[in-house]
């Protein structure tokens, strides 16, 4: 009856393991290209593993790796990969990509550092504390979206948050106290937007880039008509000392990444565990989720849709703000303006590929983290690439994470939505 | 025995509504009453006020005859009132047992769920009740006649005596609803009470001891099943004798005006939901498509009409190829739709009456002169319309939102079927109308098929198909399980291909021997 043939129909899982087998095959081809270019056998490249001189650590020798064979095993192992995928496909991607990516990192670090010397531990260490005012900014997405609040205000938050909390910390010469009033600050600024969003009902997305702008006007306005002329007085807080655990401190590379940091790295490991257990091993959390899948189920159980709503947002805010703090007395003791430079944002990204889950928003932020400290050391190694290009590094990896190649996440279902009572 | 609840002289409005209008009503210990009425006669307003979402204007309510204030579901759980919702109320995502905790939470040392309690205590109630389902399951994952044992354990969980059944069959396959009948009995032998709301006769007279309808927000009675008879009821429930029954001649089918071979789409989300369907439909023909809904219904009817790319396969309108149609082009052709979702697709909600009778055709003349569009003979057509279509609205410069449902739909109705049309698409054409509403489009889609119109009617409610369809093909995971002559089949044998069941020999030939010429309607 038909005189046009059916279009063949190759199943969709068939394209995408074509698609990204090439891929790889080009990442691939990439690294042999560039960083084999200008290698000489016998170069070495010498990794650094103890932190400073000051540090409890253990001292251990360096690694030092020849350049040309350690480049061609990664090489080897990413086209083996690639070629692997486009014959036979595996079953996680997830997996595939992680050890593609390590093996390109490594063997761009190699390139980088042939001939020179390169602190590693140095910088995973700096991994650890770059990702901190992310992962604080993930974990407030994720408490706020899990009850389906979005709040894209965090970056604004964390802004406000890190002013008033230098300010504070310097008037009393306190930094507990300026930890407290970030909190507070946090929390009543998520409580306006939560006020606005729930209450009013405003747009989610509205009422959040109006306290990204507040945020960031507000700041620059304080900062530049009153902190920089009483700098001492309003402006310079000093910081946290670094606390080292006893015993833990002294293990090897581990011992300097993990167990020597500033009390708010502490603070939100242990934010990171405990609201893990909240979200999926306690009433709060089933509720709490319940309202973000299904409001309406949870409103005729009795539950009250928009209190759950309220704690959660304000206490994201409050987690927001702690990660503000770290900006300011957590790493450098003033406030310059702009200084959150869209950890805010990074953060809501970090939270979407850790697909709305502490643990996976925490481990998310440790990739960003380690993007912005790879970044930072690169130029210092003076590598023959623009440290323009180099700081978009982070950023580049935020856009490729949410192209979803890599497990894509299904938000909340009321994400977003304000629930009317009818 | 006794009185377990009475509602008296409840009253509530809402701006320009006069929803609950001094409705009385009992409850026996041990009774299932049905209440019944039409959409928007008020039924789910009270009982919202009686699980505590709404808060009456006037009126008490008494449990075992002491008078309550309910605020809140909190207020009717304890008093040991339960729902179960229309639209489920469960949270995909989670299991069964966090979905029937949710609110009532045991906890281990005061702060961690205690999940293998409920779970235990789920397991008891289903063996008492003979409710089956696994604690551990996905509620996602879960057919929707076990998603509604899940939500009436819920209710049981929370220890209820008086449950309130919000439409319970609507979602349901004919065997699921005999299994849902089943338990209801099961529940008034152990004590409980049973409010059961619908707008289906068949079912009333099925398992009611007591009926009390419900019209326009007033009490018309309370009668029990023995005494009255599907007419009767449905009498009360409009206000005027309804007709129940379809009166149409056997069918004169010509040649085929829709062809469709080895149909493969997908939907939004990537999935393939018609999987390779093939059938035709001739003009002077209503070919029914019965299946429970999700099967792949909206998807093919959205490929049918342009608004979904086919995978592959071949759709033949009137001889033509369809491929990468345009929807305007299918419309152009001869093509009208009566979309399943009438607020999403079939009307501009915010548009007045007379610019969403000419959606389809502004464009051309006489509704457009070049650039301009033709005021006075838009609204002329629409003034003509509504008179001819029987619309009831103060008049045509109205937003279609302000139109009853009923009422929307025949705005459709009239829209698609006004136009010189050689093949029908209508999807669940009377969902949620009033017995008058179905009966008048009812009419109106015969009355298409005896012109030579190829009809093609896609509805979950199996009475509505089999009371329309010349040849009726059941859907199933997006494939046509078998396609039989409406003439010679029953209820039963559709339901079991409904739900993916290839029925027996025997069955087949006992369907096929009956013979029914006039089918009844039933709402």
């Amino acid at each position: 009856m038909s005189k046009s043939t059916p279009r063949p129909i190759p199943p969709i899982q068939n394209r995408q393991r074509i698609t990204i087998g090439i891929s790889l095959l080009v990442v691939g081809l990439f690294m042999l290209l560039v960083f084999t270019r200008g290698t000489q056998p016998g170069q070495t490249a010498t990794f650094g593993m103890n932190i400073t001189a000051t540090s409890k650590a253990l001292t251990i020798p360096d690694l030092v790796l020849p350049v040309q064979p350690a480049l061609y095993t990664f090489i080897v192992i990413t086209v083996f990969l690639g070629a692997w995928q486009l014959a036979r496909g595996v079953k996680s991607i997830g997996w595939l990509v992680g050890i593609v990516a390590f093996c390109f990192i490594a063997a761009f670090l190699i390139w980088a550092t042939k001939e020179k010397s390169f602190n590693l531990v140095g910088m995973l260490s700096s991994t650890l504390g770059r990702a901190t005012p992310i992962a604080l900014a993930a974990l407030c997405g994720v408490i706020s979206e899990r009850a389906a609040v979005t709040n894209i205000g965090i970056e604004g938050i964390m802004l406000i948050a890190a002013q008033t909390s230098v300010v504070s910390a310097t008037i009393t010469h306190n930094l507990y106290l300026g930890v407290i009033v970030a909190l507070l600050t946090g929390g009543l600024v998520a409580g306006i937007h939560a006020l606005l969003v729930i209450r009013f009902k405003v747009d989610q997305i509205i009422s959040g880039t109006a306290i990204n702008i507040l945020g960031a006007g507000m700041t620059s306005f304080i900062s530049s008509r009153y902190l920089e002329a009483h700098i001492d007085q309003l402006n310079n807080s000093g910081t946290f000392k670094i606390i080292s655990i006893p015993v833990l401190s002294n293990i090897p590379i581990l011992g300097p990444i993990f167990f020597e940091n500033s009390p708010i790295v502490y603070i939100m490991l242990i934010i990171v565990a405990v609201m893990y257990v909240v979200l999926f091993y306690t009433p709060w959390g089933l509720r709490t989720r319940a309202v973000g899948e299904h409001p309406k189920a949870a409103d005729t159980l009795g539950i009250n849709v928009f209190l759950v709503r309220y704690i959660n947002v304000i206490i994201g805010g409050m987690i927001a703000g702690l990660g503000g703090a770290y900006f300011t007395i957590g790493s450098v003791g003033r406030f310059d303006q702009n200084m959150t430079a869209g950890k805010g944002f990074i953060g809501l990204a970090a939270m979407i590929f850790g697909k709305w889950n502490p643990i996976g928003a925490f481990l998310s932020s440790l990739l960003f983290g380690f993007a912005d400290s790879l970044q930072v050391k690169m130029q210092i190694l003076s590598v023959p690439i623009p440290s323009s290009f180099l700081a978009m590094a982070p950023y580049i990896v935020t856009m490729i994470v949410l192209t979803g190649i890599v497990g894509r996440a299904i938000p909340p279902a009321a994400d977003g939505q304000p629930y009317e009572k009818q | 025995m006794g009185t377990v609840l009475e509602l008296h002289g409840i009253t509530k409005s809402f701006p320009g509504v006069l929803a609950n209008d001094h409705i009385n009503l009992s409850l026996e210990e041990g009774e299932i009453h049905a209440l019944l009425g039409e959409n928007g006669a008020g039924k789910t307003t009270l009982m919202n006020i009686l699980y505590g979402l709404y808060k009456p204007d006037e009126g008490e309510i008494l449990i075992r005859g002491e008078k309550v204030d309910i605020h809140g579901p909190n207020d009717a759980i304890a008093r040991g009132i339960g729902m179960v919702h229309q639209h489920f109320m469960l949270v995909p995502v989670m299991t069964v047992t966090e979905n029937v905790m949710l609110g009532v939470e045991p906890t281990r040392n005061g702060i961690f769920l205690d999940k293998a309690k409920v779970a235990k205590h789920i397991r008891e109630i289903s063996e008492q009740y003979g409710l089956e389902v696994d604690p551990d399951s996905y509620i996602g994952e879960l057919p929707v006649g076990i998603q509604q044992r899940v939500e009436i354990i819920k209710v049981l969980y929370r220890e209820a005596n008086i449950l309130i059944l919000d439409e319970p069959t609507a979602v349901l396959t004919p065997q699921e609803v005999e299994g849902l009948f089943k338990i209801l009995q099961t529940l008034i032998e152990k004590g409980k009470s049973i409010i059961f709301i619908t707008h289906k006769l068949k079912e009333v007279m099925a398992v009611a001891d007591r009926i009390t309808v419900l019209r326009a927000g007033r009490t018309v009675g309370t009668v029990s099943p023995k005494e009255v008879n599907p007419e009767k009821l449905a009498a009360m429930m409009v206000g005027r004798e309804v007709n129940l029954v379809v009166r149409k001649k056997p069918a004169q089918p010509k040649e085929a005006a829709l062809e469709i071979k080895d149909l493969y789409v997908r939907d939004e989300r990537k999935n393939m939901v018609v999987n390779g369907i093939s059938f035709e439909v001739r003009k002077g023909e209503v070919l029914g498509i019965a299946g429970v809904q999700g099967n792949g219904q909206t998807e093919l009817v959205y490929a049918l009409t342009g608004l979904l790319p086919l995978e592959s396969g071949e759709i033949r309108l009137l001889g033509r190829p369809v491929y990468h149609t345009s929807p305007r082009t299918i419309i152009e052709r001869g093509v009208a739709h009566v979309p399943e979702d009438r607020l999403k697709h079939g009307l501009v909600l915010s548009f007045p009456l007379h610019d969403n009778l000419v959606l389809c055709n502004y464009y051309l003349p006489p509704f457009a002169k070049g650039i301009s569009l033709q005021q006075t003979v838009i609204i002329n057509n629409a003034e003509k319309l509504i008179k001819q279509f029987d619309v009831r609205t103060p008049n045509v410069y109205v937003n279609a939102s302000t139109l009853s449902g009923g009422n929307q739909q025949k705005l459709i109705v009239a829209r698609e079927f006004s136009r010189p049309i050689k093949l029908l698409i209508a999807s669940q054409p009377t969902r949620g109308l009033d017995v008058g509403s179905i009966e008048y489009i009812h009419n109106r889609i015969i009355e298409k098929r005896d012109e030579g119109t190829a009809v093609l009617v896609v509805s979950s409610e199996l009475d509505e198909i089999i009371a329309l369809s010349d040849r009726i093909a059941v859907i199933y995971r997006g494939q046509i399980m078998e396609i039989v002559d409406a003439a010679k089949t029953s209820k039963e044998y559709l339901g079991l291909l409904m739900a993916g069941i290839q029925p027996s020999e025997a069955a087949k030939a006992a369907a096929k021997t009956k013979k029914e010429t006039e089918v009844e309607r039933v709402f």
